[in-house]
């Protein structure tokens, strides 16, 4: 578990990281801050906007560049990678089957209208059957890991091990540890590869969108108006569980229907008892090791479908 | 009360009545599925001109006398465009208007046409410039081609931060210049781009000088496709060079084009965009097209005895008031049965470039399907 960290919303338009860093992290010596925007891929370099955000010095993980350097040096590594993710994707395609069946059976039950003492033990039902399949998802994605470790020791690697020792020096001089949002996957398999947890301690650490997604137990997937196939959130896999308690939601209010009160309230009691927090521009919540806290403007999600303060 | 009897009733009245009708009420007037047309104006007689296959192609507006004001009403299905104009015959001269009372129009190489929406009908908010969406830029380019020779000038749409250290997909869109133009092809690509429902990706934008010749399934346009316009982009861009990565759009006879070109190159492209494709075959006899059509019903019925495997997906759109709908639709069962994966919408819409544009969304998530679950920024 973290000791202190905040999450934030998207940053593009209203950036709020220089204050949550300043307040986790006082600049007082000039040490860099260590900064992860590996979720940004091949533009993982193009930080020149946080830095001149930031106002003091910077210190870019590199850890995209560094994981297709191993790639390139352990082509074993990397083709067992690519033999996971795809296992991976086939695995998230069969729950996505099973998913959709659940679903549309909780959300007729919730929307139906009727004699609530018959409807809702039939609404509890079909949402813990819900939530069973979720469990179970998360168990078989562990496995997957699980037996991907076990098998291909990644931890162990040669080339892993000197990235990861040059990744350890960098953080452990930096005051605080700021994730970046991009691609949740891509994000959570580097950092997992390198254990950058272990690695960060007891130091503070803000996050935003896709780097807050992946702090959590659970990452879950949403859009409630996709282009193609179906609009129900999904759950990824596990996350780092380094914070406690919450499913986040970047971009909500461009991502879901958060003033549907059935989709809304489908969404709470799927996820509890973690509270489903919204990370929409200009969020932001606090955790201080035990607790949450937000300022007013963050938005949960209630059991009625409604949204409320986080603080209320 | 009715529209009809409102109008009505404000023809008697005299004009202040009907001045005072065109104030408080916009027309066309869409209610429910009935559409009111009005006209004002000494005329003899005033018609609707419009390019839905099934009606009469010119519908005749009821004068309401001893007003100046002419009607019309008709049925549209929920969910419909339709362009149109009005025919007015003054002192037996005829001449083709947009409507005056009918500030929405819709443009097309040949000018702009008056539109009405049916009921449930919105203009899709992705086609409309989003100011979060970073921009693409469209460059000009010169193709050398032997094919046709001489050169050809291509315009390529690049999408927000381009990087010549990635890869990208390619779409290669036949009367690409009339995409830009009429159907906001940059528009959209930025958009979906930046909603993540597909991802960033470039776009060569092909305009021939000869188009009713060399998109009627000329042997020629696919070599300079395949052979020419394709490898000198991947020389001077940095694509992805295989098939899954590669994309051919085209509407009308640029869907013929798109067709012909990748059946006759089979696995060059991996993914086929056609819009109310000019696909018209005979069964028996001779076609009554126009010789224009000579080389295409040849090819698709060639096509339709060996269809091979042109690409592994397909997505096809037609909308249901163009005369092309029955062919498109016959052509579906044939694609499926090729073992390509195919996607067929219908639209309540006309052979036009919007019709084409609003089908962009879902044809080009379904072939490049973005990274929309999967990131966060």
């Amino acid at each position: 578990m973290l000791a202190r960290a905040i999450l934030l919303g998207p940053q593009r338009h209203v950036p709020m990281v220089k204050p949550a860093v300043d307040f986790l992290a006082p600049p007082h010596d000039g040490a860099p801050i260590a900064v992860v925007t590996a979720g940004w891929e091949e533009r993982e370099a193009e930080d020149q906007e946080f830095k001149d955000h930031m106002q003091r010095p910077v210190q870019n993980l590199e850890i995209w560049r560094r994981v297709e350097q191993i790639f390139e040096r352990d082509p074993e590594l990397l083709t067992a990678m690519r033999t996971r993710h795809d296992t991976l994707r086939k695995v998230q395609e069969l729950y996505r089957l099973r998913l959709v069946g659940l679903m549309d059976a909780a959300r007729a039950l919730l929307r139906r209208i009727g004699d609530s003492a018959l409807l809702e033990p039939e609404r509890q039902g079909a949402l813990e059957m819900v939530q069973k399949l979720d469990r179970d998802h998360v168990a078989r994605v562990a496995a997957i890991h699980e037996e991907f470790e076990a098998r291909w020791h990644p931890a162990d690697r040669r080339e892993v091990i000197a990235q990861r020792q040059q990744i350890a020096a960098l953080v452990e001089v930096a005051p605080c540890v700021c994730i970046a949002g991009g691609h949740v996957a891509v994000l959570l398999h580097r950092l997992r590869l390198f254990d950058l947890l272990a690695l960060i301690g007891r130091r503070p650490v803000v996050a935003w969108s896709a780097g807050a997604m992946i702090l959590l137990p659970r990452i879950v997937l949403f859009h409630d108006d996709p282009p193609q196939g179906s609009a129900d959130p999904e759950v990824m896999e596990a996350g780092l569980a380094a914070l406690p308690g919450l499913v986040v939601f970047p971009h909500a209010r461009r991502r879901l229907k958060v003033h549907d009160q059935r989709n809304a309230q489908l969404m709470a009691r799927r996820f509890e008892p973690d509270v489903c927090a919204l990370l929409d521009e200009g969020s932001r919540l606090d955790f201080d090791g035990t607790r949450w806290s937000a300022p007013a403007g963050t938005l949960k999600l209630t059991d009625a479908g409604r949204l409320q303060e986080v603080g209320a | 009360m009715t529209i009809l009897r409102a109008v009505e009733e404000a023809a008697q009245a005299g004009p202040l009545a009907v001045e005072s009708l065109l104030a408080t009420t916009t027309f066309p007037r869409v209610e429910g599925r009935t559409v009111t047309f009005l006209f004002r104006g000494e005329a003899q007689e005033v018609s609707l001109q419009h390019w839905i296959h099934g009606l009469p192609g010119s519908l005749a507006f009821r004068r309401l006398r001893p007003s100046d004001l002419w009607v019309l009403q008709i049925d549209l299905p929920p969910g419909s465009r339709m362009e149109y104009k009005l025919g007015v015959m003054y002192f037996g001269r005829g001449t083709m208007i947009r409507d005056p009372l009918n500030p929405q129009s819709a443009r097309d190489p040949f000018g702009a046409n008056s539109v009405v929406y049916g009921e449930g009908y919105r203009p899709p908010d992705w086609a409309t410039e989003d100011p979060d969406a970073r921009r693409g830029t469209v460059e000009d380019r010169t193709i050398d081609s032997r094919v046709f020779g001489g050169p050809r000038q291509v315009k390529v749409y690049l999408p927000a931060r381009f990087r010549q250290t990635r890869r990208y997909p390619l779409l290669v869109a036949h009367d690409g210049f009339d995409y830009l133009a009429f159907a906001s092809l940059q528009t959209v690509l930025d958009n979906l781009i930046h909603r993540l429902e597909i991802p960033p990706l470039l776009c060569a934008l092909t305009q021939s000088p000869d188009r009713l010749r060399e998109y009627g399934a000329d042997e020629r346009h696919g070599e300079f496709i395949v052979g020419e316009l394709v490898p000198q982009l991947e020389a001077i861009y940095p694509l992805v060079k295989q098939p899954a990565a590669r994309g051919i759009l085209g509407a009308s006879f640029g869907a013929v084009a798109s067709l012909a070109t990748a059946w006759r190159h089979p696995g060059f492209f991996g993914k086929m965009l056609l819009q109310s494709g000019s696909f018209v075959f005979t069964e028996i006899g001779e076609h009554d097209r126009g010789p224009v059509f000579d080389p295409v019903v040849r090819f698709v019925n060639e096509f339709r005895k060996q269809p091979g495997r042109p690409a592994e997906q397909v997505f096809s759109s037609c909308g249901v008031y163009e005369s092309l709908i029955y062919y498109n639709r016959s052509l579906v069962p044939l694609l499926q049965d090729t073992g390509m994966t195919v996607r067929f919408r219908e639209a309540n819409d006309g052979h036009n470039w919007e019709n084409w544009r609003d089908r962009l969304r879902e044809g080009l998530s379904f072939l490049f399907p973005g990274p929309l679950w999967l990131v966060y920024e």
